[in-house]
Order: C-alpha cells, then structure tokens, then sequence
C-alpha cells in the first residue's frame, strides 16, 4: 500500500528526515516511536503533503501512485488521513459543516454523488456511535474551546467519517484519559480492516496493548534505526531509548 | 513571507459576475453640472416647485463645501463636469404596473438573479428596481398598500404622498450634512421610499435592487424609510454595476425615521464593480446613510456586506434620540486587489439608557486597504448609556493592510463604553488542515472567512445569507495567503 524510499526532507534548509525507508502493506499496523525531535511528525507531515517540507530525495509511492506528485487535498481524497498532534481550531465554522464540505468534496473527487443532508447526518450519528462522541460538540465551532482530548476524539471521528486507507495518528493517545484511550482505540480497532493500513506514532506502550502493531520502528534522527514486533515497545518502556541513541550515534563517529 | 505570497500569485482572480451591460435607448441630462442641469432633472421627474428650491439650496451650499480628505482612501480628482447626472431607459408611457414594463429592462433583472414577475418570485420579497436614474418596477405594492404600507419609488412618492416626503427628506440627513450628501440632495434620481405605518409589521422583506448600466453616469440614489411608532420593517439593499474602464461615481443618501416602539433592520450587500486585478476601474461608493430612533425604545440595525467598489467612503450611524432606543451596526468589509475601504459607523446617544452595539469585520487581501472608523459619542444627558464595539481585522498575504481608527467621545460619566478589536492573519495551518480534510484551498479559505464573518453573516435574512456567502467566497477567489 505504502512504499517510502530513502526519503529525505528538510525545512528552511535543515535536513529533518534522512533517509527513510518503510514498506506497509494493506491491513497492518505500524507504531513509530522515537525521542522528541526526531522527526515523526515530520513524516506524517511529509505524507501528508505540507508544503514548508522540501523533499530533497527519495519518492513515496501509495497504492501504486507517486504520493509526492498529488497535492494535500488529493492525497486526502486518495485516501491519506492525518490525525494531527495539534488539531487546529477553526473558529465559526461548526465540525458539522467543515465534514459536510470534506466528505463531499471527496465523494465528488471518487464520481460519487454528494450526501444530502439527511444522508449526511445518519452517516453522522454512526460514526458518532463509535467515539462517543457528543452531538454538541460537532455542532460547535470545530476544535475551539475543545479540551485536549476532546480534540483528539474529534480527529478519530473524522477519520471515521472519512474512511481513509492509511491513516497517521500523530500521538492522538497524549492528552486522553484512560477511559478516553479506551474508547478512541477501540473505535480505531473497528475501522480497521484488511483494505486499510494504520501508521501510530506514539511515546506510550500503553497504547499499543489496546491497538496491536504489526511492526514497530524507531525514528531517531531522521532515520528508522531499529525496527521490530511489539515487543520492542516494550523492551523501550524499560529501557528508554539510550541503548538505541549510543549504539547509533557510536556507529556515526565510527 | 515568500510562501504567502506564492500561494496569492498562485491564483488569478476569477472575473466580477456582473460586469455585463446591455444598450438601451437613453433619455439622458447633458453632461455636466450646473443649476440648468438640474431644472433640467427636475422638470424631466415634474417635481413641485418646492423640491426644485430644496436642490437648487444645496447645489449653492455644495459649491462652498469642500471635498473631505480625512479618509483613508486615495484615488485622483474626480472630474464632475465630466459626469451626466441623469440617465433613464426611453419609455413611451409610464407603465401601469409590471405587465406593462419594457420586457428588455425586466430581463436585466432576470439576468441578475432577480425575477420581478411576482407569481415567479419567492414570497415574502418586495423588490423596487432601480436602473441608472430610474425605478422601473416595484413589486408586490397592491399587497403592500391593504396594510397601508407604501413601498415605491422615490420620485412616485413625491407625487404621490408629498406631504411625507415634504416632511422627512432631509430630516436625517440634512442637504448640507456633507460634500457628498449636499452633492446628493442637488442632483438624487431615485431609489425607493417605504412607510410603515402606525402598529403595522410589514410582512415582507422590501428591498431594492440598484444595478448602475449607463458609461460615465454618476448615481445618486435617495432611500427614505419611515416607521412610525410601534412598526417594524426589514429592508435589504443590493447592487451591482457592469465592468468598465472608467470609475464611476455613486454617492447615495439614505435615512431612516423611527418612531416609538419602532424598529428597522437595513442590510446591504454592496458589490458594484471593485475595478480589475490591476486597479483599473470600479465604482467610487460615497454614501451617507444615517437613522434616527426618535422614538423611545425604538430600534436601528444595519447590517452590510461590503465586497464591492473600488473605493468606499461609508458610515451607516444612528442617532439614539429616544430613551431607552437601541443602535446596531453589523459590517463585513471585504477588499482585494486594490480596493480601497474606509467604512464604520457613528453612535450618538442623546436619549438615557440608550445601547448601541458595533460588530465590524474587516477582510482584506491583494493590496488593498481596509479601515475601520468609528465614533461613539455620549451626549451629556443620555445617563446609562451602553456601548459595545468588536472591531477585528483578517489580512490574507501581507501586502494589505488593516486599520482601526476608533473615536470616543463621552460627556456623561455613568456612560459604559467597551472596544474590542483584533488583528489575525488566515492561518497557514487552517488551510493545511482543511486540505488534509480533501477540501480544496479556495472552498477552505471561504468556510474559513465565511466562519470568521459569521457573527454578522446571521444578521442577514436567510436568502440574503446565503447570496452573501458566496460573494465573500467569490470576492477572496485568487487572494489565499
Ligand atoms: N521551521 C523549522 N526550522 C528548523 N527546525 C525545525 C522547524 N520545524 C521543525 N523543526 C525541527 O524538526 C525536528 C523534528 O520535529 P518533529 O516535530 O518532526 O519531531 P517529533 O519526532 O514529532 O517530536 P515530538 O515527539 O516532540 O512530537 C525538531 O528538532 C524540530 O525542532
Ligand atoms: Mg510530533
């Protein structure tokens, strides 16, 4: 589903990532973890197609298409879905009808006919069903004044909404309370399926014991300098991530 | 800096709508202005003697004043020799009613989006059309006239209910209240006249459609709405103009008389021809337009949203005579490329526990330049009086500018005035995480500014919303920063 070659990729002229490689394939789970700053929201971002990034090397292709050709909005409607780690707050545009414009707008990119709304708002109360999300929430300005967890849920839901293929959820577990954690993962558990692949980036284990990666990766500098099972989660809970961050930086001097 | 700027040359402006123009056979003043000009527009309308006095009155007090220079718009002299003031299609008769209005004019209409045959339009909408100099066809004022409510045009008022008119034109705004409202009152054509009479509530929205067509003509429209004492009337204004090289002038006057217990909802969406991508062109909008709540615990609201025009000098203001009276003023100003605004309102508060409230939102793109100014003044007796004021400011790229420029003036200590005001840039972020969503950047820059102009937006009737909604989102096409 996802292929990212040797991809290199800089802002303001500072290389951030350096040399990533991943291969993902429809109905896995990844979890990327890694210490603060080196780059995994860099990634997502990349992905996802900001233009601050410059990608100075390497090509990423998904599904067949060559990602870094599409601008956001098509990777979007190709089916690329960002969780962001700070959702932005649009004041006076409500969630109901900020969704209403993006599934519409991606149907309409798929030459399928847009939801009406009766339509819409059945979708709607499902996949509010899966959340738990609070009616009065969606009809308040989308993310403002919204609790950081709230925001986080939100995210989930219009990834439900949406049904993305690959979908990054950028550390959506910090800011949830345990209760909350368990929801939102579960609602992510049940989008899951063999068609659509999930990309977690996150510093807890915790969250991997309610969704279960495939394959987990560690970003350091840039670069995947470990990759394992689920076990290495764990194996990082214990020992942080010195072992990993000598052993590299050792092998750089070299 | 680079990247907003990229994003606005990214996008080209997409083309004024309306700018189209058809040609009619014109009844037209000769070009200039004099005394002889306008005997010569008030013979043509066949006003009485006194109406002709009242202009020739302030034609002699506009040649003393003096053009004023405290706005913050540039643009170069204005030639008004070389302007004609009256320009109206050829009728052979006066029509009767709308079965026998010129079908050519009433399809200008059509292709505006306004349909004038009654059964065809959506209830609920009286519409006064006003083409150039002239009004060509009201609607719905059998329907009007069984609740004694007049809505017609101004010159038919005058032959119609001449002592209204005798008694409130100029009442609100005096002819010599400024260089454009004495300019005004010398050479005004038409525009519309709605009365409400005592205890009545006017069924309907009346408006007025006012679409300049002829080159090098200037309008100077005149709207007069009286309310008396426990009546209530929403009024909607809308305007467009075709696409010429040239700048044209209009320079409007409009007052609003409201008596006890009355109140009147005035919303504008104002889109005359802005000029081009490259500043050429567009219309000069210079318009006073003042309301008085005379009456105790009467009520003025305007609302406007202000897309069009290449300059705009206008201030919407109430005076709050009557105890307990309340003023509102809900503006979105909108300029791009190199539109210029200078626009806001005036609260003046004689009467005690009088509240006003002032709600701008200014948005502005391209290189243009968007002022806010406004005056609160609390005269010495109005004790308990109430001000509210948010003034914010939403710049797309950085090559616009934004100013504010409030004036308070309190002169009765238990006065309670609050202002407001903030600067924010559309957010790079906003728009990313909308096209993360699959909406593209023009659809995400309108729900962004659509959302940001709400407070105002849900001033407007529900029609009128969604027409300026579009328009917000039309006028920003090609300005994302
Ligand atoms: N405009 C910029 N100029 C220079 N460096 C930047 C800029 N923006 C981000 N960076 C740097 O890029 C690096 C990677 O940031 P990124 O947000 O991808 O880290 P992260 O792995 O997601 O960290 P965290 O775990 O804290 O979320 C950081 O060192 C950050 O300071
Ligand atoms: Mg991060």
């Amino acid at each position: 589903m996802l292929s990212i070659k040797n991809l290199h990729a800089s802002i303001e002229g500072t290389p951030i990532l350096r040399g990533i490689n991943l291969e993902i394939k429809a109905g896995e789970v990844h979890a990327i973890m890694g210490p603060n700053g080196s780059g995994k929201s860099t990634l997502a971002s990349v992905l996802a197609g900001r233009e601050e990034y410059e990608v100075t090397d390497g090509e990423v292709i998904f599904n067949g298409k060559d990602l870094l050709e599409y601008s956001p909005e098509d990777r979007a409607r190709e089916g690329v879905f960002l969780a962001f780690q700070y959702p932005v707050e649009i004041p006076g545009v409500s969630s109901t009808n900020f969704l209403r414009t993006a599934v519409n707008q991606v149907r309409e990119y798929r030459g399928l006919d847009p939801l009406d709304a009766v339509k819409f708002l059945t979708l709607m109360k499902e996949k509010m069903k899966l959340v738990e999300i609070d009616q009065k929430l969606l009809s308040r300005s989308l993310n403002e004044g919204f609790s950081g967890g709230e925001k986080k849920r939100n995210e989930i839901f219009q990834m439900a909404m949406l049904e993305p293929k690959l979908s990054i959820l950028d550390e959506t577990d910090s800011g949830l309370d345990i209760d909350a954690l368990k929801i939102v993962s579960n609602g992510v558990n049940q989008l899951k399926s063999k068609d659509n692949a999930t990309i977690v980036v996150t510093h807890y284990q915790r969250l991997l014991d309610y969704i279960v990666p495939d394959y987990v990766h560690v970003l350091y500098k840039g670069r995947i300098v470990k990759s394992g099972t689920k076990e290495l989660a764990l194996e990082l809970e214990e020992k942080g991530y010195d072992w990993i961050k000598e052993a590299v930086d050792s092998e750089a001097t070299v | 800096m680079s990247k907003d700027n990229q994003i606005l040359e990214d996008f080209t402006s997409k083309e004024y709508e309306h700018g189209w123009s058809v040609n009619y056979e014109a009844d037209e003043a000769p070009i200039g202005l004099n005394e002889d000009i306008i005997q010569w527009i008030s013979a043509k309308k066949e006003e009485p003697q006194w109406l002709l006095e009242w202009r020739l009155k302030a034609f002699r007090t506009w040649l003393t004043m003096e053009e004023p220079k405290w706005a913050n718009v540039h643009y170069p002299k204005i030639d008004l020799q070389g302007l004609r003031y009256y320009s109206a299609p050829k009728q052979t008769k006066k029509p009767k009613n709308l079965d026998e209005v010129d079908p050519e004019l009433l399809d200008i209409y059509k292709r505006l989006g306004i349909n004038l045959n009654e059964q065809k339009r959506l209830q609920g909408i009286a519409v006064d059309a006003v083409l150039d100099s002239v009004s060509v066809a009201t609607t719905f004022k059998d329907t009007l006239s069984k609740l004694g409510i007049v809505f017609c045009s101004f010159s038919e008022a005058v032959k119609e209910h001449p002592d209204l008119i005798k008694k409130y034109l100029g009442s609100v705004v005096p002819m010599t209240d400024n260089y454009y409202a004495a300019l005004n009152s010398a050479v005004f054509s038409d525009g519309s006249f709605c009365y409400i009479p005592k205890g009545v509530r006017c069924p309907m929205e009346l408006s007025t459609y006012f679409r300049i067509n002829a080159a090098n003509t200037g309008q100077f429209e005149r709207t007069l709405i009286v309310a008396e004492d426990e009546s209530y009337c929403s009024y909607l204004e809308g305007c467009t103009a075709p696409q010429r090289d040239e700048n044209q002038l209009h320079a409007a006057v409009v007052e609003i008389y409201a008596g006890t217990h009355a109140e009147v909802k005035y919303s504008t969406v104002q889109n005359w021809f802005p000029g081009d991508k490259n500043g050429k062109g567009g219309i000069y909008n210079f318009v006073t337009k003042r309301g008085i709540c005379a009456g105790d615990h009467s009520k003025i609201s305007w609302t406007q949203v202000e897309t069009g025009s290449a300059v705009t000098w206008k201030y919407p203001s109430c005076i709050l005579k009557g105890d307990y009276s309340i003023g509102e003023f809900y503006s979105v100003a909108v300029t791009n490329n190199y539109q210029q605004a200078d626009t806001g309102t005036k609260m003046i508060h004689i009467g005690k526990n009088t509240k006003s409230r002032i709600v701008s939102k200014g948005i502005s793109a391209g290189k243009s330049q968007n002022s806010y100014r406004g005056q609160v003044q609390v005269m010495k007796r109005a004790t308990n009086a109430r001000n509210f004021s948010q003034c914010d400011s939403l710049l797309m790229g950085d090559r616009c500018g934004a100013h504010t420029f409030p004036y308070i003036d309190i002169n009765n200590p238990t006065a309670k005035v609050e202002h407001e005001a903030t600067t924010s840039k559309i957010g790079e972020d906003q728009i990313f995480y909308c096209n993360q969503r699959g909406i593209a950047t023009e659809d995400a820059v309108a729900l962004i500014v659509n959302g940001y102009a709400k407070e105002v937006l849900n001033q407007l009737p529900m029609e009128f919303a969604v027409e300026a909604q579009k328009l917000l989102a039309l006028t920003l096409e090609g300005s994302v920063g």
